[in-house]
């Protein structure tokens, strides 16, 4: 037993400085070097300055944008510092009676939208950060944006086509468009 | 299920199964001793690593040395990994200023990354700091899944060994291990990780002007709600490690669903694939350390068909939705516009299939890493993750932990067939005698007695049931979720669950440690007693462990022993639920 006393100290040392420095800043040389945009954040840059990332979702609830899915982070949504899911489970009556608030909050914003509601755009996502909708979730809310805007529905309509990302390699994943570019593009539109 | 889901579950399965062979054929080489190509880049550093340590790599061990020193080795990484939390705050990279951790905290996280569970009772961005991170987690991160690795080979070595007294070096083991096989596989997936958007930097913070302003709730004056504040930092790294090394432990509190942890379906793919690639590959180095690599193929296959019946349980389940919500007025269909389903706690870009096939793996290995919250599942989409962790984690389970799990129910499959036909029962040429069969109970039997007692304790306390978040049976499925896990070193949660308190803490950490160090000890006693066996070629008598017929014995035994065990708390949490939802 005694004469595993220094290994054991010795090794532990040794394989920090291996696993916890080396192998972590030669990680970080080889990201910076090769893909410095991905390593960072892939922030998305207007004017010089960022606008937020493509991989993190934003907070919108003004008519003229598209909204994202709820998010639980706290103490404000889409809180990029402090992600988080709600946790509630799915008898939860807070869960039922949080997904009726937003559905009638939908229907509320956009009075003579017949469509059914997008499941994901009334339920909170994993990380509260979640910068994707559904296309269907996009679709629902063309009216209410083109409204509020002044534009035709079809522009808008067709800007969801273009920003919606289909599988990956064809397979993987699910359908989605991109809200905070989605948002852009709507901006740009009217400049 | 979709057929896309199908496809995508029959892609996973089909590039890890052509994976196994040879990494599996690289693994054995690198315990053997033989030359395995990186031997010019990594040889000098594993020389001067034995230099250092005073280690003779070729001096044998017998099971009590072995046990002694892969004990003392994960002693002084815990009370590293509890000082290093404790003083945090007198380090450098600490740009939010956070303060030491608290003790009961830094107990439990301290017991969780050693034992490789990475059970996380605090949020990553908002507790620990980077150096933290790297320096104690990360590191744990490699070596607790190294010394499962070294308890496993340690336990090959005493089934293939004639009449011997030792198992091998266990600070060889550990080393080669890492250098070998952690290190060189994790660089390769955090490159490809990070190429796909998953941070990598020391900076810890990016700001961005947001598009339109958010309201602050609390008015906390630290926060701008004009500005959106990015938590960064040096994640693929640790990412790598804590998904092939079953670890589990996220760099941010939402783990893989955080979108800098998991950005795209293709990482989600090599997530999952990275929980289970080194479990299924240590089946085939088995069987080439064993001389007999069908040996090794028939465990496989066992794990295999038990995984695949709960994948398609789990994605059925959280794809039919949550009928609750149907009333609600919302449309859960599946179609061209939406992937639908139960999608609260889900990505959008991994829908149903990503997160439900991401669940049911992560607790078959036991690795823990959630893509998705689980207290947010269906009923029945929750219970598959916690029924099969209480299998032991032998359906893949830890990198070596999993696989000397599953070589236990194999020898209890032996003895129970054996008594059955009357045949004397063998494994491996390795005669099963009352010594083993004791070792086997004590193993199979301490996992359920912690998680059931230390369940019952939560339930029947004040202070265990305050820090239930979901009322009714969900409540109580939150508490058996949170010892299953860490009474089996997986680490997932029902998240609802406060249990960042003394008594969860400290409770959690027991179960962690016994479970872990308990296990591995009684593993060591196990392999000393069959390394000192005399190896008996197989006669006609001996019943072949190769073949269709054990495997489909060994998964009853596995599925009998998890079921009979477990059932009755079952039926009180997510059985219960499910039956409400209908009811409703």
């Amino acid at each position: 037993m005694k004469e595993q006393i220094r290994p054991a100290l010795t090794m532990l040392v040794l394989l920090t400085v291996l696993t916890g420095l080396i192998y972590p800043l030669a990680v970080t040389g080889l990201a910076q070097v090769f893909f410095s945009d991905q390593a960072n954040g892939n922030l998305i840059m207007r004017e010089g300055k960022a606008v937020g990332s493509k991989l993190i979702g934003q907070y919108f609830d003004k008519p003229e944008y598209f909204w994202g899915r709820p998010s639980a982070t706290a103490p404000f949504p889409y809180n990029a510092a402090a992600s988080g899911g709600s946790n509630l489970g799915p008898t939860n009556p807070a869960l039922i009676e949080a997904v009726k608030a937003r559905v009638a909050a939908l229907r509320a914003a956009d009075p003579g939208n017949d469509l059914s509601v997008p499941v994901d755009l009334v339920t909170a996502s994993g990380s509260g950060l979640d910068p994707h909708i559904s296309p269907a979730a996009a679709l629902y809310q063309a009216k209410r944006v083109a409204r509020a805007r002044g534009l035709d529905e079809a522009i808008v309509q067709t800007l969801i086509v273009t920003h919606t990302e289909e599988r990956q390699f064809g397979l993987l994943g699910e359908r989605k468009v991109n809200l905070l570019q989605l948002n852009l593009a709507l901006d740009s539109l009217i400049r | 299920m979709t057929m896309n889901a199908v496809v995508q579950v029959l892609v996973f399965v089909g590039v890890l199964l052509a994976l196994v062979k040879p990494l599996g054929w690289y693994m054995a080489r690198v315990y053997e001793g033989k030359p395995v190509g990186l031997d010019c880049l990594l040889g000098p550093v594993e020389r001067a690593l034995y230099r250092l340590c005073g280690v003779r790599p070729d001096k044998e061990m017998n099971w009590k040395n072995y046990g002694a020193a892969m004990l003392l080795f994960n002693a002084v990484g815990f009370f590293f990994l509890y000082g290093l939390q404790r003083l945090q705050s007198l380090l450098p990279l600490n740009p939010a200023n956070l303060g030491g951790v608290a003790p009961d905290l830094a107990f439990n996280t301290a017991a969780s990354f050693v034992t490789n569970t990475n059970w996380q009772a605090y949020g990553g961005e908002t507790t620990l700091i980077s150096p933290t991170q790297m320096l104690g987690l990360t590191v744990q991160n490699f070596v607790s899944a190294a010394t499962g690795m070294a308890v496993l080979v340690a336990l090959i070595r005493g089934l293939s060994r004639n009449t011997s007294t030792t198992l091998g070096n266990f600070w060889s083991d550990l080393a080669r291990s890492t250098l070998y096989i952690l290190l060189p596989l994790s660089l390769l997936l955090s490159l490809l990780l990070v190429s796909q958007g998953v941070v990598q930097t020391f900076d810890s913070y990016q700001t961005a002007t947001l598009l339109q302003p958010v309201m602050n709730e609390q008015g906390n004056s630290k926060i701008k709600p004009t500005e959106q504040v990015l938590a960064v930092g040096p994640a693929a790294s640790q990412i790598a490690i804590k998904q092939l090394g079953t670890n589990g432990g996220g760099f941010f509190n939402a783990n893989s669903a955080h979108p800098f942890e998991n950005p795209t379906p293709c990482t989600n793919f090599l997530e999952v694939l990275a929980m289970v690639l080194i479990p299924a590959s240590l089946c085939y180095t088995f069987g080439v350390m064993v001389d007999d690599t069908r040996q090794g193929w028939a465990l496989l296959m066992a794990m295999m068909i038990l995984l695949l019946p709960f994948v398609a349980i789990g994605l059925s389940a959280e794809q039919s939705g949550n009928s609750l919500l149907t009333a609600a007025g919302v449309d859960q269909l599946s179609q061209a516009g939406q992937a639908g389903g139960n999608t609260e706690g889900k990505e959008t870009r991994f829908g149903i299939t990503g997160s439900a096939l991401w669940s049911v793996v992560t607790t078959a290995a036991s690795n823990g890493a959630v893509n998705s919250m689980h207290d947010s599942y269906t009923p029945l989409g929750g219970l598959v993750p916690l029924f099969l962790m209480q299998f032991g984690e032998v359906v893949f389970g830890g990198v070596g932990s999993g696989l000397y799990g599953m070589i236990v129910f194999a020898i209890i499959a032996v003895f129970i067939s054996g008594l059955m036909v009357g045949r004397t029962p063998e494994y491996l040429g390795k005669k099963i005698e009352p010594y083993e069969m004791k070792m086997a109970a004590l193993l199979i039997l301490i996992m359920p007695i912690i998680v059931l007692s230390f369940t019952a304790l939560a339930i029947s306390t004040e202070t265990g049931r305050s820090s239930i978040f979901n009322p009714g049976s969900h409540g109580f499925s939150e508490i058996l979720y949170a010892y299953t896990s860490q009474g089996n070193n997986n680490g997932s949660a029902f998240a609802g669950l406060n249990v960042n308190t003394p008594f969860y803490n400290l409770t959690g950490g027991i179960a962690m440690l016994i479970s872990r160090f308990w296990l591995a000890i009684s593993i060591l006693a196990l392999a000393g007693a069959l390394a000192r066996k005399k190896l008996v070629p197989a006669g006609p008598g001996t019943l072949p462990t190769h073949t269709p017929l054990f495997v489909v014995l060994l998964i009853s035994v596995v599925v009998m022993v998890g079921a009979l065990t477990f059932l009755p708390a079952l039926a009180l949490g997510p059985i219960v639920e499910e039956l409400m939802i209908r009811g409703s």
